[in-house]
């Protein structure tokens, strides 16, 4: 099967047998949100941030294959609404306090926040949990209060490091992130790990020590674009 | 002896549990079980031992260990019991039984006593809804408890009875199938035309084999057999996938993992028909080339593994497992059983299949569907064990024998596992379409004031549509169905199965992990008196984006419970949101919310403090 066409809000985007809607749709420019997804690491599907309807069904952007004439509503305000609600759990499942967050400004769950028009407190409750920090390893720090569980650091590290430094352990509310022993410091961590790397965690749960508000107010990544400005800039392109 | 050297015998000891089971990571579930039962916990030391041998890391190890009800991360009594506190099991007494236990054994619920001798914990639906009070200790399940019962079992454990021996003194001399009996009644209360009455002997295989798979796959087409664990997908239709898949290995594989709460009608086939149910497998593999099958068994139902391990042996003596089935010579099939650990999200299909392979029991992404990619990433067909029973007696009695049963769109006979506020709890077996009305006057349940059709994840209605049918058109079921009496509190109810859900949640997205524990406490307001008009809107609300959003079946159930009371019983929750008479609307609880920073201050106010003066 050679290259098909399918519709994203009404615009036509070409597809190639085997890609997912939002690989096909960041080809062309089309952003659809997404916070546990990472481009160079398996898909996850896990935060729904990237929901769309797909042939009028719902479905994770980021798994469900693109497919021969298929119309996919991505910015509706229905979807949109959808989107605010996840996101909006995922604040309040952790501690994320902006103003006081080395990742602000930096921070995907913010930005996403800010792109769909989230700009009061939601009606849900604060589930306030109560997370150690590890500050174990030398370079690096770990405050999970701000992770979303979106798995990015683990697929980085089980994929592209080959280390496999981080995994889920438990179920439920208390799925969570661990490292692979006791703490960071017992694991084969280095700062210079893709797993590290600012790129890959969304939120200022991985902390790279020594290197805090390194970027001043009006240079961090979303002061002056919105998330999914380097996807989208590709349509003028 | 040394510590040390203690340690180095017990590493040595997971070390040869591995060995066991090749050292395979796909049997990490079976790894991690053998080490629960051996040592009663699984510590650090041994997950990085079981991690070395398999060739995981530990946190992978971990993350299955931490998964499981039933695997523990830190020390667990020699003896485990297990209450079961469904919702059911409450309104049957839990509370005294607890109280009894906890008496009885000086720890709560939730400990584990000094001596290492008792942990007492509670676990959900356990599938025995209509003896209940339940438990289970160790491998073993008792019924029907009362305190004056768990004094006397107590005693008896601790003057170092076995918990086999509770159940009778020569335990060991008898068969499987007459253990499980004395541990659990059937209450088989209508036996049907296709399942519970009389059954030849492998009849539907032996016709199986003088025909080519397409024409097996033909007749379950034609029969209008449905998934019977609750979905409903065309069983003949998710054959047929599974036989033009092409591959080197396909695999059958049977969910007995029932754990819907209020279901119990796959341990009554698991005791009474197993034959049935490995036959209706056998001619599955037959129809779409499999070699390879697994029986994976809920952890809740351990009692029956030496019962079904005794029938998959005696099956293979027979020449009716293994190779050259019934002297067919190329249709080699053989079945593993595979045992579950406590976690109702391996119903799933695809966290079934994650379990079958050692992982955590986390649905997969579809597509691809199990048909084509399941189990290890080969074709493999995935049924309830009722529909396996059904296939088997379809090839025997023909297709239109089955599809003449029922109803338009709904075919044959259904058990239904029938608990709650009746006379006569139990299984019924009966052709599709009748009324729920019908069903209760069978069950002696006419006053019911509400009934739970299809679990918490099915619909829960009122007086005033009893009339519905039991069909996959109108209230479908994979076979729950609980009688709540007028007495019942409502609101109580589906604050349980709301906690029910977020136990049950594996976590994995978004809607289903954090959703769940809002829907929780917005629940636990209204029963508090704490909620306000607006916020039936908000249940309403966030029930739709959980349900939309969701990645597998739990999360686009699980708000159910909320959104089918809310509109059959909408004056249950609209009484809870009247407004008081001094027209001062609590919607906040002052006194828990400063409690914890009144005992970090450690004072006490004039004000908030009730008992201040005491």
């Amino acid at each position: 099967m050679s290259g098909f066409s399918f519709q994203i809000d009404g615009v036509e985007v070409t597809a190639k047998p085997g890609q997912t809607i939002m690989e096909a749709a960041d080809e062309v420019g089309i952003y659809i949100p997404r916070l546990c997804d990472h481009e160079g690491l398996r898909h996850q599907g896990g935060c729904r941030v990237c929901t769309v309807k797909a042939g009028g069904r719902s479905v994770a952007a980021c798994t469900q294959p693109a497919a021969p004439d298929l119309v996919v509503e991505n910015e509706t305000p229905h979807i949109n609404k959808l989107r605010r609600d996840l996101v909006g759990m995922l604040f309040n499942e952790g501690n994320h306090l902006c103003p006081i967050c080395e990742a602000s400004g930096n921070c995907e769950l913010q930005a996403m926040a800010y792109r769909l028009g989230m700009t009061e407190p939601t009606k849900f409750p604060y589930l306030e949990p109560c997370r150690p920090v590890d500050a174990s390893h030398p370079d690096i720090a770990l405050d999970n209060n701000r992770c979303i569980s979106c798995g990015r650091c683990v697929r980085a590290s089980q994929d592209v490091d080959g280390k496999g430094i981080f995994g889920y352990v438990g179920r439920g509310i208390h799925r969570h992130i661990a490292a692979n022993g006791p703490d960071l410091r017992h694991t084969d961590a280095e700062v210079t790990d893709f797993a590290i790397s600012a790129e890959v965690c969304p939120v200022g749960c991985i902390i790279r020590k020594r290197e805090g508000f390194a970027r001043p107010i009006g240079e961090r990544d979303y002061d002056d674009h919105l998330i999914g400005y380097d996807i989208e800039k590709k349509r003028d392109e | 002896m040394t510590q040390a050297s203690t340690f180095e015998t017990d590493q040595d000891q997971v070390a040869l549990i591995c060995e066991r089971h090749q050292k395979d990571p796909h049997r990490m579930l079976d790894i991690l079980r053998d080490v629960q039962d051996q040592f009663r916990w699984i510590s650090r030391e041994t997950m990085a031992t079981v991690a070395g041998k398999t060739g995981l890391t530990q946190v992978a190890v971990e993350g299955v260990a931490s998964f499981y009800a039933f695997l523990s991360l830190t020390p667990r009594g020699r003896v485990t019991i297990r209450l079961c506190d469904d919702i059911v099991d409450r309104f049957a007494g839990l509370p005294a039984v607890v109280e009894a236990f906890e008496n009885a054994l000086g720890i709560a619920v939730g400990q584990t006593s000094a001596d290492g001798a008792f942990s007492l914990e509670y676990t959900p639906c356990i599938g025995l809804c209509d003896q209940a009070p339940a438990a289970m200790i160790n491998d073993v399940v008792l019924t029907g408890l009362t305190p004056e019962k768990v004094r006397e079992m107590v005693a008896a454990l601790k003057g170092g009875k076995r918990p086999e021996d509770l159940i009778s003194h020569r335990f060991d001399a008898l068969s499987p199938y007459e253990r499980a009996k004395r541990m659990v009644k059937n209450n088989v209360r209508h036996a049907g035309a296709v399942l519970l009455g009389p059954v030849p002997e492998d009849a539907g295989l032996m016709k199986a084999l003088a025909q080519t798979p397409a024409a097996i796959i033909d007749q379950i087409a034609a029969s209008g057999l449905r998934g019977c664990g609750g979905a409903g997908f065309t069983t003949g239709m998710k054959w047929r996938f599974a036989e033009q898949a092409e591959a080197d290995r396909k695999f059958i594989i049977c969910n007995a993992d029932e754990g819907e709460p209020g279901t119990f009608k796959d341990r009554v086939l698991l005791t009474e028909r197993p034959h049935l149910l490995i036959e209706g497998m056998t001619i599955a593999a037959r129809a779409v080339g499999a070699r390879e099958g697994i029986l994976y068994l809920r952890g809740e139902y351990v009692y029956l593994r030496p019962l079904i391990e005794e029938v998959l042996a005696e099956r293979r003596a027979k020449g009716l497992l293994g190779k050259a089935i019934m002297g067919v010579e190329g249709f080699d099939f053989d079945i593993r059983l595979q045992m579950g650990a406590g976690a109702y999200i391996c119903g799933e299909e695809g966290a079934l299949i994650s379990s079958c392979e050692g992982l955590p029991g986390e649905p997969k992404t579809r597509p691809p569907f199990p048909v084509t990619c399941g189990y290890l990433g080969f074709p493999t067909v995935v049924n309830n064990v009722e529909t396996f029973c059904h296939a088997a007696r379809i090839l025997d009695c023909g297709a239109q024998w089955f599809f003449d049963m029922g109803t338009e769109g709904s075919h044959g006979t259904k058990l239904f596992s029938v608990s709650g506020d009746c006379i006569n709890p139990g299984i019924y077996e009966l052709p599709y379409g009748l009324s729920v009305r019908a069903l209760l006057e069978m069950a002696g349940g006419e006053d019911a004031a509400a009934v739970l059709v299809g679990g918490p994840s099915g619909t829960m209605i009122a007086r005033d549509t009893f009339d519905r049918k039991l069909t996959f058109d109108d209230l479908a079921t994979g076979g729950a169905i609980v009688v709540f009496s007028p007495e019942r509190n409502i609101l109580e109810i589906v604050e349980y199965y709301m906690s029910f859900f977020v136990h049950e949640s594996c976590g994995y997205c978004t809607p289903c992990r954090v959703g769940n524990v809002f829907l929780q406490k917005a629940v636990a307001k209204f029963r508090q008196g704490l909620a306000n008009p607006a916020d039936i809107a908000y249940l309403k609300d966030l029930s739709a984006t959980i349900i939309e959003t969701s990645r597998c079946g739990l999360g686009m159930t699980s708000p159910n419970p909320i959104l089918s009371t809310l509109e059959n019983f909408p004056l249950v929750y609209s009484a809870m949101v009247k407004p008081p008479k001094d027209r001062i609307r609590a919607t906040f609880d002052i006194q828990s919310a400063i409690s914890d920073a009144r005992v970090l201050a450690k004072r006490r106010s004039s004000i908030y403090d009730k008992d201040f003066t005491k």
